[in-house]
């Protein structure tokens, strides 16, 4: 009963972030420049057409109840349609966010081993080599650029050694596996220094708890106390993390979905922008925020549910 | 206070940095916009160092002068959300009650919004250019700051000497001067360093994708996105320019996680 609670105060809790967010999407709209109808429809649409449109969108309504028929069609799932593909936004959204969620979670599963060891293995010795190897790391994580980086492993992977295609996303799972492996790798290379640091830390700060001293002293193996009590209740601080990487890599993959030529959301976005395709930049960088609202609430809730403690 | 070697290191990273830029026209071999047909993508020799590009511009010449824009854009961008953070931080901390519910729920709906994609939005509706960035840093960049800014503010609220100055009659604008704000500074400080690096980083990210500073500047992120279709068969015109980012950028995070250790700042 009292988890319900907690489930429910805590989604609600998201309903401002959710109108807040689309009063940003709402004010980029406003802001472009030239009117979006002309561009949709073309030069030589008839006047009738455009005042169509026009009241569909509500264009000639004052700007609060813009926003609100702006909101209703969001609500009904409607963000417009593109001039470039004279499609929906929505179907576009459809078709490339797969994509996209593939390459984040991609990226994740890649991320998580090499974090799990390194902040493990550095945790067991303060100071010691791996420790030395993550600091240096993380200093570079921080500096390298992802396009760069990107671009070197096509070049070395891709073209010299010829493991890996460079561009695209291929047709079947495997396939999808082979072709995005580098767009995931160079991703992963920023965010991995960043979580093995923290967990590190977690790490750090539950080894020198009471209760690890109570196990050995019962006679529990060191490797037992850290596998069972240590790093358990380290998890959670990293998991909190989690939905700021999420966001990273979202915010990577418009830079790596470029390089690769991976039909995602964020090539679609880049390519909209330079298209001066604008509901469907709006619609994307909506998706794209929406996306990080949903793991920022099932973190919370995960860690709710895990940590009785969080939930009151 | 003992200086960290790493803040040393950091340091002459960056003032080396500085004095490449401030030299740029005494340490460039040849003139960075100079077209050389006779010197088409040539690999890196002792004519030049890091080789040519498809127009025959020596791209070591490029790289140095590139580090002119590199500082300018990563300097100047975080002033603006520095300010403003500051300022929305200080005051939402120190005041609390409604300032600061209103503070923390624009905060609030920043955060679900990839730092990258925002800015990026942002400047595909103002148009390209470096001035549309700066723009866009601080309508988006100042939330960090903010949040640091009144995780001080909030300690410092309640702590003796601010008290002490309540009682002694100074009024709130002076006092928020005076103390709150030179006591709220390290940390903010710290979080800058890494800042600069990230908005070098996102403005050769924009340059790279043709929405920041325009070709043909010597740009780093415009040069590597020149190399990126003759990555293949003359690597020299992305690598070096990235290389030029990465020790940059490796400076200023040096800086700002020695001084962390040296403040003691919990990161």
């Amino acid at each position: 009963m009292k988890s319900l609670r907690f489930i429910v105060s805590r989604m609600l809790q998201s309903v401002p972030v959710l109108f807040g967010v689309s009063i940003v999407t709402f004010l980029l709209m406003i802001a472009t420049p030239g009117d979006p109808i002309r561009l949709l429809v073309g030069v030589r649409a008839s006047e009738e057409t455009i005042a169509l449109i026009r009241d569909r969108y509500g264009l000639d309504d004052p700007i609060l109840s813009q926003y609100f028929t702006y909101l209703g069609n969001l609500l009904q799932g409607d963000l417009g349609a593109s001039l470039r593909f004279k499609v929906p936004v929505s179907d576009l959204v459809g078709q490339f966010y797969p994509v996209t969620l593939f390459l984040v979670v991609y990226s994740i599963i890649l991320i998580l081993p090499p974090v799990v060891v390194l902040s493990v293995w550095s945790a067991k010795r303060p100071n010691g080599l791996a420790d030395q190897v993550i600091r240096v790391l993380g200093v570079m994580g921080l500096a390298i650029p992802v396009f760069w980086m990107a671009l070197l492993l096509a070049r070395f992977f891709g073209v010299t050694l010829g493991w890996f295609p460079v561009s695209g996303f291929g047709d079947t799972f495997i396939e999808h596996l082979h072709h995005l492996f580098l767009p995931a790798l160079s991703t992963a290379i920023w965010v991995i220094p960043i979580l093995t640091r923290n967990l590190r830390s977690a790490l750090l700060d539950e080894m020198n708890r009471d209760y690890v001293l109570a196990g050995m002293s019962k006679g529990l193996g060191e490797a037992q106390v850290f596998r069972t009590h240590v790093f358990p209740n380290s998890v959670l601080p990293t998991l909190n993390l989690f939905a700021v990487i999420v966001a990273y890599l979202l915010g990577g993959s418009v830079i790596v979905e470029t390089v690769y030529a991976v039909p995602g959301m964020g090539k679609l976005m880049v390519d909209s922008i330079l298209a001066r395709d604008y509901f469907v930049v709006q619609g994307a960088t909506l998706v794209f925020a929406l996306t990080t609202i949903v793991v920022m609430l099932a973190v919370d809730l995960i860690s709710g549910l895990i940590d009785p403690r969080i939930n009151t | 206070m003992k200086m960290s070697p790493m803040f040393l290191w950091g340091a002459g990273l960056v003032a080396l940095w500085g004095v490449i830029a401030l030299a740029a026209p005494m340490l460039a071999t040849h003139d960075p916009y100079a077209i050389d047909f006779e010197a088409l993508l040539q690999a890196p020799s002792a004519q030049h160092f890091f080789g040519t590009d498809n127009v025959g511009r020596d791209t070591f010449s490029r790289v140095i002068y590139g580090a002119r824009l590199a500082l300018y854009i990563g300097i100047l961008g975080v002033i603006a959300p520095m300010l403003i953070g500051m300022a929305i931080g200080l005051t939402a901390g120190y005041f609390g009650g409604w300032v600061d519910s209103i503070a923390m729920r624009v905060v609030d709906v920043a955060v679900p919004f990839p730092f990258f994609v925002l800015v990026l939005s942002i400047v595909a509706v103002l148009g390209p250019g470096i001035e549309n960035y700066f723009i866009a840093l601080a309508l988006v960049g100042w939330v960090g700051y903010a949040r640091l800014a009144r995780a001080e503010a909030i300690v410092l609220r309640s702590s003796e000497f601010v008290m002490a100055a309540r009682t002694m009659g100074f009024s709130h604008p002076y006092i928020l001067f005076r103390h709150v704000l030179p006591n709220a500074l390290s940390p903010v400080v710290v979080y800058m360093m890494t800042d600069v690096t990230l908005v070098i980083l996102f403005g050769a990210a924009l340059g790279f994708l043709g929405m920041g500073v325009a070709p043909p500047a010597a740009e780093w992120g415009v040069m590597i996105s020149e190399g990126q279709i003759y990555i293949s068969t003359a690597w020299w015109i992305s690598f070096f320019p990235g290389l030029a980012m990465v020790l940059i950028g490796v400076g200023f995070a040096l800086m700002g996680d020695g001084l962390a250790k040296m403040l003691r700042i919990e990161r």
